[in-house]
């Protein structure tokens, strides 16, 4: 695009501008624009057109004592933190979680719509919706909004009768069923420890402290996730909170501060 | 063909901050009283706090036509769960109907930031913080506006307890007394003035407690 610097020459000798810069223009000077609507936003627009996931890390797995699912508790706005304090795993009912990634708003909101849709189910077939139902209702839902802007990135873990189920289902429409999974921007660091450390044969403690230590690494070295690491288990009875640490703490349980050798001479010297 | 820009702008903000801290047994709600658009002052004297029902109370900065807009709303659903559960409604109650009516705009949102305080069913004060389409929580004390980013780091120093989400469970209520969080709050606003252009004039305080509700203000920088 050719910029049109006709308006320069007519206004320089006009207000007797310095004769070398007018001597130094040979024709109308001009460099290329690149044809966009907007020249100033036009690199940040192409950025955010592949804008790293939600600020947040939630992960769930299924192993042999059933799902785990864990989840950090910060929302930021932007750079500043709104807060550290929010609830990220959301107690479907007595038997199925689901997790909160991208707008607080609408995970919360649709999250608790899929509560009643799960609650009339049940009265009115007499029995317990399944994860794969459930799952699937909620797919529905976000896939009719497809294109409008709701951004949630959840995950669906429960014990129905075929035993653990785990579904990942996403305001783009997208609908998976898997073993493991980490939603959010912080998912790439809890996917190495998850991926590292997981058997399937764990016990409960086990993969309650894989979840924990997978999180606290992703609060570690994502800036938008942080709080406290809330980890719940999901078996036949149902599901049950198992911890929530405030990862600051974590970080000195799992990196002792050990007293200098400089000191413990001091001590030594004191002593009688 | 380069995609078409809106010329005008549905919304516009009026400034301001809100705060509101609970307690064991009471609930503070404040907020500045000046009223702006871009640079200009249009009133010193706006309140941007409201009753909703006789245990909760809201404040809310931002568009304050969206807000008028959501008061009669709230006010008017209000009205009709009074005559049909013949009781007045509950602040959680309330809580969730604002997240609600927040979501139900989900797509032209009410571009209000509200802070909703009261006394929950046991007499304990409760405070819940806002976005703009409903995304609610409850916690002990939170600020929203203008000068929220100011406030909030102020308030978390002096006030912030263990999160409700440790386990095993820690109690979250401020430890201050009724005059101790009114002072408190002063204090706040008299320093966010002093930073935030959109914050002065003046300062409303509503107390919510066993007695009912006072209502006192307090003079900020005009300037």
């Amino acid at each position: 695009m050719k910029l049109d610097t006709s308006g320069l020459e007519s206004v320089a000798p006009f207000l007797g501008v310095s004769s070398e810069l007018v001597g130094g223009l040979s024709g109308a000077p001009y460099f290329e624009l690149p044809n966009t609507a907007n020249f100033d936003r036009f690199q940040k627009d192409a950025i955010q057109m592949v804008k790293p996931a939600k600020g947040t890390t939630t992960l769930a797995f299924i192993f042999k004592e059933g799902v785990m699912v864990a989840a950090d508790s910060r929302a930021s706005m932007g750079g500043y933190i709104s807060s550290q304090s929010v609830k990220k795993i959301i107690e479907i009912n007595p038997y199925m979680l689901g997790t909160m990634a991208g707008g607080a708003a609408d995970c919360q909101f649709w999250h608790r719509n899929l509560g009643i849709k799960c609650r009339l189910h049940e009265l009115a077939n007499k029995r317990r919706i399944s994860v794969t139902g459930a799952s699937k209702l909620l797919a529905n839902i976000l896939y009719s909004y497809r294109g409008m802007g709701l951004s949630v990135g959840t995950m669906i873990a429960g014990w129905d009768e075929t035993g653990p189920g785990l579904y990942y289902v996403d305001s783009e429409g997208g609908r998976l069923k898997g073993n493991r999974f980490s939603v959010g921007s912080g998912s790439p660091y809890a996917y190495g420890v998850l991926d590292s450390g997981y058997h399937y044969d764990m016990s409960v403690e086990e993969a309650a402290e894989l979840a924990r230590r997978a999180i606290y690494h992703a609060t570690f070295r994502d800036g938008a996730s942080g709080g406290v690491a809330s980890v719940y288990h999901v078996g036949s009875e149902g599901w049950k909170k198992l911890s929530g640490d405030d990862v600051g703490e974590l970080y000195y349980m799992y990196n002792p501060i050990t007293p200098s050798t400089v000191e413990q001479e001091m001590t030594d010297v004191a002593g009688p | 063909m380069t995609k078409q820009q809106a010329n005008w702008s549905p919304y516009d903000n009026n400034g301001g901050s809100c705060v509101a801290i609970a307690g064991a047994d009471y609930c503070v709600i404040a907020a500045d009283t000046r009223m702006s658009t871009g640079y200009n002052i249009l009133t010193r004297d706006y309140s941007k706090i409201t009753k909703l029902a006789d245990k909760c109370v809201m404040a809310s900065s931002g568009f304050q036509a969206d807000v008028k807009a959501l008061q009669k709303l709230l006010a008017a659903r209000h009205l009709i769960y009074q005559h049909q559960h013949n009781k007045q409604m509950g602040c959680p109650a309330m809580a969730q109907l604002l997240s609600n009516t927040l979501y139900y705009k989900r797509f032209f949102p009410y571009y209000s930031f509200n802070v909703l305080g009261g006394l929950d069913n046991e007499g304990k004060g409760c405070v819940y913080t806002y976005d703009a389409v409903g995304s609610y929580e409850r916690v002990g004390y939170s600020s929203q506006g203008s000068g929220s980013t100011l406030i909030m780091p102020f308030l978390d120093n002096q006030l912030k307890s263990p999160s409700p989400l440790l386990l095993p469970v820690q109690d979250a209520i401020t430890p201050l007394s009724e005059s101790e969080a009114v002072d408190l709050v002063k204090t706040v606003f008299a320093s966010a003035t002093e930073r935030d252009i959109y914050t002065g004039d003046k300062l409303e305080i509503v107390v919510l407690n066993a007695e009912g509700i006072q209502r006192e203000f307090m003079d900020l920088r005009k300037d």
